[in-house]
């Protein structure tokens, strides 16, 4: 049985809305993306999709009480919610660094949870620039 | 820097006069980029004031990914690309003021700044580089009735208590307007643990960018409603519902559509407008679509020796143009102040059709020997497939760009070579957007 599968395409902003002809789990064809990288990215979506997870971690001692971090590599769409849970759970102690690895092997997949910025502990104090 | 700042005291006041290259008012990515393309251009006597307790503005909380895939060739996050800028102006030498409030700038180019340890400074400056940005609109600019509860914020207000201070502002959310911090708002919600109602959108299409409409909404199964918007909000002290109702082309509610939601949280992200009140008050002239600075091609605004650049000269919807805007701004300034620019005899006037809703720069002013490429900036009415944007002079056509979508969303760049600006059949150059078969 044949079936046709719309996807749009998030490899870059133009947004191309990509058809895929699916028969019995196997891609058939691909119409509609303007790309190579559009191909790719309506055949990953369709095996297996998966998203970069933005998102904080809690802080201790820094001028902030949270840092921003990101999952490394995408993760499986169906990862989100647990990898989420894992990273609630995390408390880290400032300073922290942009690239400092906070999960490692975040819910089994491989990928690492890194920080996504500088966060100084508070007394040294953000106004060092000055 | 210090050994410039020297305090004049005088009988009645006590005030810091400095003299300056170059004033950035706004540590932000249009700044920072401003700051940074001037000084690599041989400035060095810059200083940045900066309002926030740190540098990188609205990209410290807009902890997403996406920004940099035009600039870096690579996607980051907000903190990350921001993080970038902070590095590069802080290995320049850039004298940064954080915590430093702006109170006014003269036309004259005086800049009066106030933060706890300087007191009042007055910075006399050659070149001023406004660079402060926008703000959100908020639900007084959009009169929506109802009482006034807590739980209302805008977007951005929100986005700052998730990702910077740790707090979730609700638990069942209703989001009006679907531009970019909308709907990442909605996911980050959602990821948050709290439920999303509804994403409304009063126009027929989307106001942010397609890939977010599809990671961030449908990802979750977020709806998201077009030509539908807020009539009311209900709760005394906290939001406990909205009235929705569908609009028509006009964007008036029709009767019998109302339906309600129950939600403790509305978030609005309903626009953005460029903040110009130092601008006006230093005599810069407002351009009446985009709300930011009338500029020419330098991003010098009418007054001379001010420039703007970055989201208070028009709203971007991708960083990455802010910063190539900002750093036309920054090397602007400084080959001015070297006296690397032309001015034109008569200044070319940049015009568009009804199909742009604006073009930035307004005006081509200068000759510059160093300029190989401009970059016209501009935003489409209204949806738009399968077209070419046009450049003429005096009904010759001079070059044209085929875009396969065109979104009022979307900002559109059209480069225009710099050789084919020195003969023009008259100084004025007409844009417009043609459908392909019509070329």
């Amino acid at each position: 049985m044949t079936e046709t599968i719309e996807i749009t395409c998030i490899a870059c902003p133009m947004g191309c809305d990509i058809d895929l002809e699916v028969e019995d789990g196997e891609i058939r064809s691909i119409n509609g993306a303007s790309c190579p990288a559009g191909e790719e990215y309506a055949k990953e979506e369709y095996r297996n999709p998966t998203r970069i997870l933005p998102t904080t971690a809690r802080v201790t001692g820094g001028i902030l009480p949270l840092v921003p971090v990101k999952s490394a590599e995408p993760l499986p769409k169906g990862k989100l919610e647990a990898a989420m849970e894992e990273i609630a759970a995390v408390e880290l102690e400032a300073p922290v660094e942009l690239g400092d690895v906070v999960i490692e092997n975040v819910c089994g997949t491989g990928v690492n949870i890194v920080a996504t910025r500088d966060l100084p502990a508070e007394e040294s104090g953000a106004l060092a620039a000055d | 820097m210090t050994e410039s700042r020297e305090a004049v005291t005088g009988a009645t006041n006590v005030m810091r006069r400095e003299e300056h290259d170059l004033v950035v008012v706004g540590g932000g990515p249009a700044g920072l980029a401003a700051a940074q393309a001037a000084y690599d251009e041989g400035v060095e006597d810059i200083v940045i004031l900066e309002r926030d307790f740190e540098l990188g503005g609205i990209l410290q909380q807009c902890i997403h990914n996406g920004f940099g895939v035009h600039y870096f060739d690579e996607e980051l996050t907000g903190p990350e690309y921001a993080q970038e800028f902070i590095e590069s102006v802080a290995e320049r030498g850039v004298d940064i003021r954080l915590e430093t409030m702006v109170l006014e700038v003269t036309h004259d180019r005086t800049v009066y700044a106030v933060n706890d340890e300087d007191g009042m400074t007055e910075l006399d400056a050659e070149k001023v580089i406004l660079a402060m940005g926008c703000r959100e609109r908020t639900r007084d600019a959009l009169d929506i009735p109802g009482s006034r509860p807590a739980g209302v914020y805008t977007a951005g207000t929100a986005q700052r208590f998730i990702n910077m201070e740790g707090k979730l502002p609700g638990e069942k959310a209703v989001i009006l307007g679907s531009g970019d911090i909308g709907l990442i708002m909605a996911r980050r919600m959602h990821l948050e643990g709290a439920e999303v109602e509804a994403v409304l959108e009063i126009m027929p299409y989307t106001g942010g960018l397609t890939r977010n409409v599809v990671q961030c909404l449908e990802d979750f199964d977020i709806p998201l409603r077009k030509q539908q918007t807020i009539t009311e909000i209900h709760g005394t002290d906290r939001v406990e519902s909205v009235t929705v109702q569908e609009v028509d082309d006009n964007f008036d509610p029709i009767p019998g559509t109302e339906y309600e939601i129950e939600c403790d949280t509305v978030l609005l992200s309903v626009g953005l407008i460029p903040e110009n009140e130092l601008s006006v008050d230093a005599g810069v002239d407002l351009h009446q679509v985009t709300g930011g600075p009338i500029v020419d091609e330098t991003r010098e605004t009418n007054v001379d020796d001010i420039y703007a650049c970055g989201n208070v000269l028009h709203v971007h919807d991708l960083v990455d143009w802010v910063t190539e805007e900002s750093m036309i701004a920054g090397r602007s300034a400084a080959r001015s102040l070297q006296d690397r620019v032309e001015t034109r005899d008569e200044p070319i006037e940049i015009d568009k059709t009804q199909k742009l809703s604006y073009v930035v720069p307004d005006r081509i002013s200068t000759v510059d020997p160093d300029r190989e490429e401009l970059p016209l900036y501009m935003r489409v009415h209204a949806p738009m497939e399968e077209v070419f944007v046009t450049l003429s002079s005096g009904g010759e056509q001079l070059t044209r760009d085929f875009q396969r979508r065109a979104e009022p969303g979307e900002m559109i760049t059209l480069n225009v070579d710099t050789e084919t600006l020195a003969e023009l059949p008259e100084p004025r150059l007409e844009l417009d957007v043609v459908p392909r078969e019509e070329v």
